[in-house]
């Protein structure tokens, strides 16, 4: 047992182990000051709510407050770890600035109110939206961090009960993309692979993904591997000098927006070496003429002059991915955020399926999540898609679900796929969406473009509803909020990136007046009179184990199959990975085992889309192409990237995480040790832009792109030349500007391009093209960026970021 | 023989979209989808009609390989006028409306591939038949992708 700094050491104590072996327990505990193990009252199961890995906590309790956290030693997602953020960020739920009680706006100033006036608004005015415009004027934006209760309730009440199309959740700025992109080569959502594909793995390939700072539990599992006997080979494509680029054998760091370039060379040399499973691409898919066609213009030279990575290099790695045995590749936001996210993302999936990796121990694709129950969003049909995976432009399923909520067919829109987000706002710009329910999630800091976002959710016209634990910059916008309970203050599920759910406790009482999202919803309904087609009430159950039991329902013989589950059997053990049915008690650790996919044209929860102009695949086509449920490999060209660079803006702009923080630091700011690991917004910039344009550490800079400006320090990081990033999790709250800039901006999304993917309508944050001029010299004092991460200075000789020794880790011997 | 004739028309037809399809791009700048993709498939045309206009000589047809781009100033006034219309209600009718025009010339072109892929085939002319085996299927899309965007944007349009 020890006494670790884990601000100054995110990942910890190294635990080494080999291929094979089971990855050893090590529980990490954080308490607040004075308090001992010994003083809790009761240890409370749950997972982490801050990041997409689901690690799974137990919550101390003393006098009715939460007073730290435990990793869970028996999880099979991380043996006991726990991230950095949820070592420290529990401490915002008891945060004095709480919202406790409900507000609403009169005459312009948001008021505290009760909760029946405020529901009596909210209900009031959708009723005479319902009357004068119908459900097409109704739109919701939720989160990926409500449960999985929550979400299906939402989606019954949005989808099944008034029926409007316009459903949407933050997931849709994250992972999008993963989703899409599943899609595309599976037909359906849901991690063909597992976490504990690291254990056995020969080469691990992280595209676009900076593990270490988004899942770093998952990170200190690879870091355990390396530090083991018979260590993987690791391939990283990063633009920056992230913790994985220092960690891999090869890096390739491309031009921002060219993945899909460098993944047709990496294929191209995959296909060229005969490195493919021919019996396996013959069997198990279709489309393998169209890739070769399409690889076939991209020699290593030609990727050389598209991507500037040396064409060496892509044959290093391309040999790393064609000659492993075992090979697990993950994906996040480096592709999914970019330029072509799908087309580049449905590549990876193409390189495993070529290779024949799926299935097996080690041979794992995890199209990772950004957000901790985005899965869940997803799956129960919040984001942009029909519940359990049902497919919105198959008529069967749409049948199907009509019978499971008891509706008529007529009632659930599906003329078109659920509303995306970005679509919404532009609704509400034109203005037919005239009512907005924003769910737990901030969008006035991170959407795209802020000015116009924040022109957008100001108009007059618009009602805005905010539900949300804080003031946020969205709810100072509101002309409703609704104080929200959070983790630890209500009961629910949370399926992680590898489709691990978890089951998540009530360790104490919301504060004030605050509800559980659940409570609320199910009291809109009510008060909505939302009935079924026998006029009974349309939501069934009162409270969160009954709202699973439906849900359990909705997913049978689907996919994403829960109905093996019960609070019980996830109560006092570890999270059960879906589908967990009669046939898989014990749940399914792989998908997809010897090509078996969910792909036939009766089951597919989609038939694609194109990925260049994202026109959806119609039925026929799909039948035509794929009847006996293959998965599909599809090939894509490069494109250029819409905004290149230009005389006056001549560096490209990347926006990006820090491993302190979550999102828009609602809860991570209010967190002392993690406000003060990462204080403020900074600028990356690489050493050669460094002396081109005369920047030196600290120095003020403003940097700036056809639609804004922020101020921000410099650091100079092992970023590529070219490249700008601004970490994007400063937005007002914590300023006098309160929801927007009080004279200079800070928020990244001032800078972003209202640009999306076609195919997944996934913003694009990581194109922009951008200049930075000097505003003032550095005054002696660093830039506020950790030197812990991929912000760690090159030049300089700074101070390091530190935190208290205050974490307690205990490696378990028998484990070992 | 007739080809010639076909090609003059393919080579107008194509024109004439990738045209079409750069002015929608700036009358919905404020609809960002359309403005991007728009742009990206304006380039198939083009890239079509240099195509054409390649080959074109071989069957007697003298065709301008550059395609028409759009005046400056005639694309400032679209600019504005974006931004003017993208507030209003109307916004989503013309959308519809450019959407569907769209699609009728896509139509069009792609019934114009189709010409030119039988006479090829009826004097085993292999490079004219692989140049239409080569990018009607991008016309195609671009036909698929202006009715599923009318199909995504008509009912909002329509009952709101």
């Amino acid at each position: 047992m020890a006494h670790v700094d884990r601000i100054a050491d995110p990942w910890g104590t190294r635990t080494p182990y080999a291929p094979g072996t089971p990855w050893p327990q090590r529980v990490d505990m954080h308490l607040a000051e004075g308090v001992a193990p010994q003083d809790v009252d009761r240890w409370v199961q749950t997972a982490s709510i801050l990041h997409s890995n689901g690690d799974a906590l137990d919550i101390a309790v003393k006098d009715g407050r939460v007073v730290g956290v435990r990793g869970r030693a028996v999880d099979r997602v991380n043996r006991g770890r726990v991230d950095v953020k949820d070592l420290f960020g529990w401490q915002a739920n008891g945060s004095r600035d709480r919202l406790t009680r409900p507000l609403v706006r009169v005459d312009g100033e948001l008021v505290e109110t009760d909760w029946d006036t405020a529901m009596e608004r909210v209900v009031s005015r959708t009723k005479e939206l319902l009357a004068e415009q119908g459900a097409s004027a109704v739109g919701f934006y939720t989160t990926g961090q409500l449960f999985a209760e929550e979400y299906y309730t939402l989606g019954v009440i949005a989808h099944g009960g008034l029926g409007t199309n316009h459903v949407d959740g933050n997931t849709r700025l994250c992972t999008a993309t993963a989703a899409a992109a599943l899609k595309e080569s599976f037909a359906c959502d849901g991690q063909p692979g597992s976490f504990a594909d690291i254990d056995h793995a020969d080469v691990i390939a992280l595209f676009g993904n900076n593990m270490a700072e988004t899942q770093s539990v998952t990170w200190m599992r690879v870091l355990d591997r390396l530090a083991g006997d018979d260590p993987p080979a690791v391939v990283c494509v990063d633009p920056r000098l992230t913790p994985v680029a220092r960690a891999a054998t090869v890096h390739l760091a491309p031009r921002l927006g060219t993945n899909v370039a460098l993944m047709n060379g990496l294929l191209h040399e995959v296909l060229a070496n005969g490195w493919v499973d021919r019996e396996y691409v013959d069997a198990h898919t279709v489309g393998f003429e169209e890739l070769e066609k399409a690889v076939r213009e991209y020699p290593p030279d030609v990727v050389e002059r598209i991507c500037d990575v040396p064409a060496a290099r892509i044959r290093e790695a391309a040999r790393l991915l064609g000659t492993a045995e075992r090979l697990t590749s993950t994906v996040l936001q480096g592709f999914y955020q970019s330029h072509q996210a799908t087309a580049a993302a449905v590549q990876v999936n193409n390189l495993h399926l070529v290779r024949g990796m799926l299935g097996r121990p080690g041979c794992g694709l995890l199209q990772m999540n950004g957000q901790p129950s985005a899965q869940n969003t997803r799956e129960c049909g919040a984001d942009g898609d029909l519940p359990a995976f049902r497919n919105w432009s198959n008529d069967a399923h749409v049948q199907d679900l009509a019978r499971v909520w008891n509706v008529d067919p007529m009632d659930i829109p599906h003329y078109s796929p659920p509303t995306h987000v970005m679509q919404m706002v532009r609704y509400v710009e034109e203005g037919s969406i005239r009512m907005m329910w924003v769910t737990g999630t901030n969008p006035a800091v991170s959407l795209p473009e802020l000015a116009r976002i924040r022109s957008v959710l100001s108009q007059e016209r618009l009602f805005l509803v905010v539900q949300d634990l804080f003031l946020t910059e969205t709810a100072q916008l509101a002309d409703v909020v609704l104080p929200a309970a959070t983790w630890g203050e209500k009961t629910g599920t949370f399926t992680n990136a590898d489709r691990t759910v978890h089951l998540s406790e009530k360790a104490v009482d919301p504060p004030g007046e605050a509800r559980a999202d659940l409570d609320i919803l199910v009291d809109f309904a009510h008060r909505m009179d939302l009935r079924d087609k026998d006029g009974q009430p349309l939501v069934k159950w009162h409270d969160p184990e009954s709202a699973f039991e439906a849900w359990k329902e909705c997913t049978r013989g689907r996919p994403c199959d829960y109905t093996g589950l019960t609070y019980a059997k996830l109560r006092g053990g570890s999270g059960i990975p879906w589908p967990c049915d009669d046939e898989h008690p014990d749940g399914t650790e792989r998908l997809y085992a010897d090509g078996r996919f969910f792909a036939h044209p009766d089951v597919c929860e989609s038939y694609g889309r194109d990925l260049v102009t994202g026109a959806p695949v119609e039925p026929t086509e799909y039948k035509a192409m794929n009847p006996q449920g293959r998965a599909v490999i599809k090939a894509a060209r490069y494109l250029p990237p819409h905004e290149v660079p230009s005389e006056d803006f001549p560096l490209q702009l990347a926006t990006g995480r820090t491993v302190y923080h979550f999102h828009t630091r609602t809860k991570t700011g209010r967190a002392p040790e993690l406000a003060s690991a990462a204080p403020d917004v900074w600028v990356e910039v690489s050493e050669h832009d460094a002396d081109a344009f005369g920047l030196a550490e600290g120095d003020l800079t403003e940097v700036s792109t056809p639609r804004g400006s922020v101020r921000a320090r410099v650091r100079v990081s092992g970023i590529r030349a070219g490249v700008l990033f601004l970490p994007f999790h400063y937005g007002y709250w914590d300023t006098p500007g309160g929801h927007e800039p009080d004279g200079q901006g800070r928020a990244a999304n001032e800078l972003t391009i209202t640009e999306w993917d076609p195919a997944s309508k996934q913003p694009i944050f990581k194109t922009a093209a951008a200049a930075i001029r000097l505003v003032e010299r550095a005054d002696g004092t660093a830039s506020p960026a950790p030197t812990t991460t991929a912000s760690s200075p090159v030049r300089a000789s700074l101070p390091p970021t530190r935190g208290p020794r205050t974490v307690v880790e205990h490696v378990l011997e028998e484990a070992r | 023989m007739k080809i010639g004739l076909a090609l003059r028309e393919l080579h107008r037809s194509e024109d004439d979209l990738g045209h079409e399809l750069l002015q929608v791009a700036d009358r919905h700048r404020v609809d960002h989808e359309i403005f991007h993709v728009a742009q990206d498939l304006a380039r198939w045309s083009q890239q079509h009609v240099r195509e054409i206009a390649a080959v074109a000589g071989r069957y007697g047809e003298d065709l301008d390989p550059e395609p028409h781009g759009m005046p400056s100033l005639a694309k400032r006034a679209l600019e504005r006028s974006a931004e003017l219309v993208g507030r209003t209600s109307t916004a989503d009718l013309l959308l519809l409306r450019d959407l569907r025009g769209l699609y009728l010339k896509a139509a069009g072109v792609s019934v114009d591939w189709e010409l030119v892929a039988q006479a090829a085939q009826g004097i085993r002319h292999t490079d004219l038949l692989g140049l239409a085996q080569r990018c009607h299927p991008e016309t195609v899309r671009q036909m698929k992708w202006a009715n599923g965007k009318l199909k995504e944007s008509a009912t909002q349009a329509l009952v709101s």
